[in-house]
């Protein structure tokens, strides 16, 4: 990986940081809203259900973390198990996806 | 204020107990007892066992006063300049454990190979590269001009290796640049004279650059000339992030 790339992630790494920052707290925030005011999953959906700000700050939260997830993960690999290369490369960008998946499609879920 | 090591009516105990690392990769330590001196130094301890108990100690040392960056060793597990620490300062239970710096190949007991230390420097452009002749006038540095502040808080660099031998991130990523070669290049980059950068830059960039900083601060936390790499590195990366935006990287 050429330099450039690797300074583009480690930008990368610290941006989604900032936007999950602000993510974790809203999304903290509405989970003890929920909590405490003894919302329903039926509740729930009935706010989410065809409501595009929700949706756009979900696939937003998902984004960051599919971001920052991997990236991290590929210093921890490279530094406890000197696992380094195309190969580990590879590996954190496939997890990367699964991870930009899983999530949209459970942003979607709750939207559709 | 009154130190220990200051103290006329502190009585100091007879000796000291000092385990000394012997041998290379495969050594042992070995324990000896050093008789204890008022302001006695670690340096001054290591030399009592070469010149009185056992003359095939090897270390290494020069100026004594804190100048040369000879003879830093881990003392208690700290990486230290061992000709200006005290034995006061830093003995538990009156006693000490002298090793080799951490990072480093080892050569003989407390001798380690700073070959890979200066290398990495090297790596790092740590050269400075002018652009003017003897034709040219003088330049003008402002010594409060914010660079030339930068190069004053970065520049007393003694290449003592502590920072490098403290620092975890050369532990776990062999390649790492360290904190020395990076705050070396920090104060070329603030250098106004010199035409290197976009060269050093791009050096200094990346997974075995500053990039792979953790910003732990064990170099901050240990350097014995109170520089702080980690300011250096961080301000590495605003000066790559700018130049990688201007497409310069």
């Amino acid at each position: 990986m050429s330099v450039r790339a690797q300074v583009l992630l480690w930008s990368l790494q610290r941006l989604s940081a900032a936007v999950l920052a602000v993510c974790v707290v809203a999304h903290l925030a509405t989970m003890i809203y929920a909590v405490r005011h003894g919302l329903s999953a039926a509740d729930i959906l009935g706010r989410t259900r065809g409501n595009y700000a929700w949706l756009a700050f979900y696939v937003t939260f998902v984004a960051a973390v599919a971001i920052h997830a991997p990236i991290g993960l590929r210093t921890i690999l490279g530094e406890t198990l000197g696992w380094r290369g195309t190969l580990a490369d590879l590996v954190v960008l496939a997890l990367g996806v699964v991870l930009a998946l899983w999530g949209w499609r459970a942003a979607y879920a709750v939207f559709a | 204020m009154s130190t220990p090591h200051s103290s006329p009516l502190t009585p100091l105990p007879r000796t000291l107990t000092v385990r000394v690392w012997r041998g290379a990769e495969a050594g042992e330590f070995v324990a000896y007892d050093v008789p204890r001196q008022a302001s006695q130094t670690v340096l001054d301890v290591v030399t009592h066992i070469q010149r009185n108990i056992d003359p095939t100690l090897s270390y290494r040392f020069a100026c004594r006063v804190g100048m040369c960056g000879s003879c830093a060793m881990n003392v208690n597990g700290k990486a230290r300049w061992t000709c200006r620490t005290h034995v006061a300062d830093v003995a538990v239970d009156n006693a000490l454990e002298i090793a080799p710096l951490r990072n480093l190949p080892m050569v003989k007991d407390l001798v380690t190979d700073m070959a890979p230390f200066f290398d990495k420097m090297a790596r790092a452009k740590s050269n400075f590269k002018g652009a003017a002749t003897r034709a040219d006038e003088f330049a003008r540095v402002m010594p409060d001009s914010p660079q030339r502040r930068e190069v004053d808080a970065a520049i007393e660099c003694i290449g003592c290796g502590v920072c490098y031998s403290a620092c975890d991130v050369v532990t776990w990523n062999p390649e790492y640049l360290g904190p020395a070669a990076l705050n070396r290049a920090w104060t070329l980059v603030n250098d106004v004279r010199d035409v290197g950068n976009q060269e050093r830059l791009a050096a200094v960039a990346g997974d075995a650059g500053c990039h792979a900083c953790h910003t732990q601060m064990s170099c901050t936390e240990r350097c014995p000339k109170h520089i702080s790499p980690t300011a250096g590195i961080a301000g590495l990366k605003r000066a790559i992030a700018v130049a990688a935006l201007k497409g310069m990287l």
